[in-house]
């Protein structure tokens, strides 16, 4: 009867994802698929396109740029954001709101706006020139539109709270006897963050840090905006293959060193997880 | 810190208070804990226990009073720095470390060297029976055995004080009366003074020097067991430790040591005056008398009264008869072996019934 049931349930629940599953193979599979293996058919099989892209320079230093701005957004964002997540998994009533609402109203914002308005504040006139300058700091205003600064600024503030989320989350779930247990057994503040908190609260990093350095690594409108020629990122490559110059079997190769690279970063991260936990961690 | 010959230490709680908003979790308490002694504070959910053990701990500050451990003032010092052992209810392992980091912890805290804290380690899971278990993860653990890996953490560096608050909570009743021997033997092995929280009456009993009985955040009474189950000094904790049977009346007469008490059904029983405020009753007032179920026994005779309606209840050894008194309050007395279901009429001797004044069992009324 239990046999039956559960049979009768998994058919039910395969029914259930069917549409979803449908919508992806249409929508994201089988495009992606499309476009990645157009990379080595010239119609025949062929790699011109990605003995291009090893010949020039240029995507040699667009990859090299698009991993060190991922990698200064991640140690930033953690450095930032694992205060702010500290701080809201501390404070309790209307205080912890306010700072849950500073990480979660730009969530909901969207990225063009946001992105817009770092514009605003960066361009040649814009606000953070005009206050230097009368302030007297500068003379004459600043370049900071464009420059990897400007897009570094932007891209930690987009990609913030998938820093602090989940590490807010494994915080809060870690039972507060266990500081006061360490307290108690003559830990000092620091070191019962250092022994306790900090280690249990890793799991949430790792998400963190994997969300927000896969996310930047393909980011595009944001860099597209606030970056200029000097700043291109990879994202921003592609498009322009795409857009301005048709040429989608390039595009498809260097989509196609993206997704590796991605999924290597992801798989890394899995092992060092894993060990990690093997380690350290109940089994 | 000596190693070996640990004594505990003395704690002298004066005049603290512990204000959340309106509610006073804990008012004005004063308690001498000897040094060595293993006292309990038993009392309903609420009356305060945890947080009187949480000033001590370190972890709530008093609004008033003072709080000294081995006659050093300790009210507002660090946590980490009162050398206090402690064991949580939910035991509090470090889930990212084995059974043997876990216990090393308060040694590395206090800059123990590698070689002696391995010695020290072996020998505190020696102590709790969990020889060898060192290499394990916490979560490979049964709750018994997290609760000896929390004893062991809390006594491996020879803290003259453990406080416990509800340890045994999340364990069944036999593996709870095993674990209440082994932390009672652990106690006398190491000297230490132990202030034990608990809202089992039993456990208390059976594993003190004294209870202190707490209610709405006083200490309604601080006695050795027996005394407390003997000679209650308030309504409340005749009812709150083992059983009883109020009735309440009006005091018809006192004379020779004994009350009458007319009840309102019509019966008159009888009572010696009891409690703090035992010079309060007097005739016309009015009075509760409180008497155990096993000092009942069946048959008429000076104020015996009406029994309607028993029911037998079987609680393994004993047996007893629920039924209710003629003004409908339920009733409860040991049933011998030829004893019924059904009406039955019951009396006691005066003198094993204790008759307190009404009016003193106003909640934090006098100590
Ligand atoms: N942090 C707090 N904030 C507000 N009120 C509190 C706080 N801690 C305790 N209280 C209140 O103080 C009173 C005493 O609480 P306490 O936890 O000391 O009781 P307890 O005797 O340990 O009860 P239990 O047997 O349920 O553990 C309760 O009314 C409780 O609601
Ligand atoms: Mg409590």
């Amino acid at each position: 009867m239990s046999a039956t049931g559960a049979s009768i349930g998994t058919r039910a629940s395969w029914l259930l994802v069917t549409p979803l599953i449908v919508v992806l193979v249409f929508a994201f599979f089988w495009p992606i698929a499309n476009l990645l293996s157009r990379s080595f058919f010239n119609p025949d099989f062929s790699l011109d396109k990605y003995e291009t892209l090893w010949s020039q320079q240029l995507y040699w230093r667009v990859f090299g740029r698009s991993i060190w701005i991922s990698v200064a957004c991640c140690v930033i964002c953690l450095v930032v954001g694992y205060p702010v997540a500290y701080a809201m998994a501390r404070l309790t009533g209307w205080r912890g709101l306010v700072v849950a609402a500073c990480v979660l109203v730009p969530l909901w914002t969207s990225v063009l706006v946001r992105s817009y308005s770092w514009i605003f504040l960066l361009q040649r006139n814009g606000v953070v020139n005009s206050v230097l300058q009368d302030l007297g700091f500068i003379g004459r205003p600043l370049q900071m539109l464009y420059t990897e600064g400007a897009v570094l600024v932007a891209m930690t503030h987009v990609l913030l709270p998938f820093m602090i989320l989940p590490i807010f989350s494994t915080l809060r779930g870690i039972p507060p006897e266990l500081s006061l247990a360490a307290r108690n057994l003559g830990a000092g503040r620091a070191m019962t963050f250092w022994k306790v908190t900090l280690p249990l609260s890793l799991p949430g990093v790792s998400t963190g840090v994997l969300f927000v350095f896969i996310l930047a690594l393909g980011f595009y409108i944001t860099p597209a905006m606030v970056g200029g020629p000097k700043t291109l990122m990879i994202g921003t490559v592609i498009a322009q293959q795409v857009t301005e110059l048709l040429d989608w079997r390039f595009a498809g190769a260097l989509s196609t060193v993206l997704l590796v690279l991605t999924l290597l970063v992801a798989v890394v991260f899995q092992r060092a997880l894993a060990v990690e936990r093997l380690s350290g961690h109940a089994s | 810190m000596s190693q070996g010959t640990v004594r505990g230490a003395a704690v002298t709680i004066s005049g603290v208070s512990r204000r959340y908003g309106s509610v006073t979790a804990v008012n004005d308490v004063s308690l001498d804990v000897r040094a060595g002694e293993f006292i309990s504070l038993l009392g309903p959910s609420g009356s305060g226990k945890t947080t009187l053990l949480m000033m001590i701990a370190g972890f709530e500050i008093p609004d008033d009073g003072t709080i000294a451990i081995g006659g050093r003032d300790m009210t507002r010092v660090d946590p980490n720095h009162r050398n206090l052992g402690m064991v949580f209810q939910k035991y509090a392992l470090f889930p990212h470390m084995s059974v043997a980091e876990n216990i090393a912890f308060p040694l590395q805290m206090r800059k123990v060297g590698k070689a002696d804290i391995a010695a020290r380690v072996a020998d505190a899971l020696a102590k709790v029976q969990l020889a060898g278990y060192g290499g394990r993860q916490i979560t490979q653990l049964s709750g018994g055995q997290q609760q000896r890996v929390a004893l062991a953490r809390a006594t491996v560096f020879n803290p003259p004080v453990i406080l416990m608050d509800e340890p045994l909570g999340a364990l069944d009743k036999k593996l709870r009366e095993h674990m209440q021997i082994e932390i009672k033997q652990l106690q006398r092995q190491l000297g230490a003074t132990v202030i034990y929280v608990t809202h089992d009456q039993q456990e208390a009993l059976t594993m003190s020097d004294r209870v202190a009985v707490m209610n709405h955040g006083v200490i309604e009474q601080l006695s050795a067991p027996r005394d407390l189950y003997d000679e209650p000094q308030s309504i409340f904790v005749a009812d709150f430790v083992g059983d009883t049977n109020l009735l309440t009346g009006t005091v018809h007469a006192v004379e020779n040591g004994i009350v009458a008490l007319d009840l309102p059904g019509g019966e008159r029983v009888f009572g010696r005056p009891a409690g703090r405020t035992r010079e309060a009753i007097a005739p016309g007032g009015s009075a509760v008398l409180s008497i155990r179920p096993e000092k009942v026994r069946p048959g008429a005779g000076p104020g015996s009264i009406a029994v309607r309606g028993g029911e037998l209840i079987y609680a393994g050894s004993d047996i007893s008869i629920v039924g209710q008194t003629r003004d409908g309050r339920p009733f409860k007395f040991r049933a011998g072996p030829a004893d019924a279901a059904g009406d039955a009429t019951v009396s006691w001797t005066a003198g094993d019934a204790l008759v307190f004044a009404a009016s003193g069992d106003m909640p934090g009324a006098g100590r």
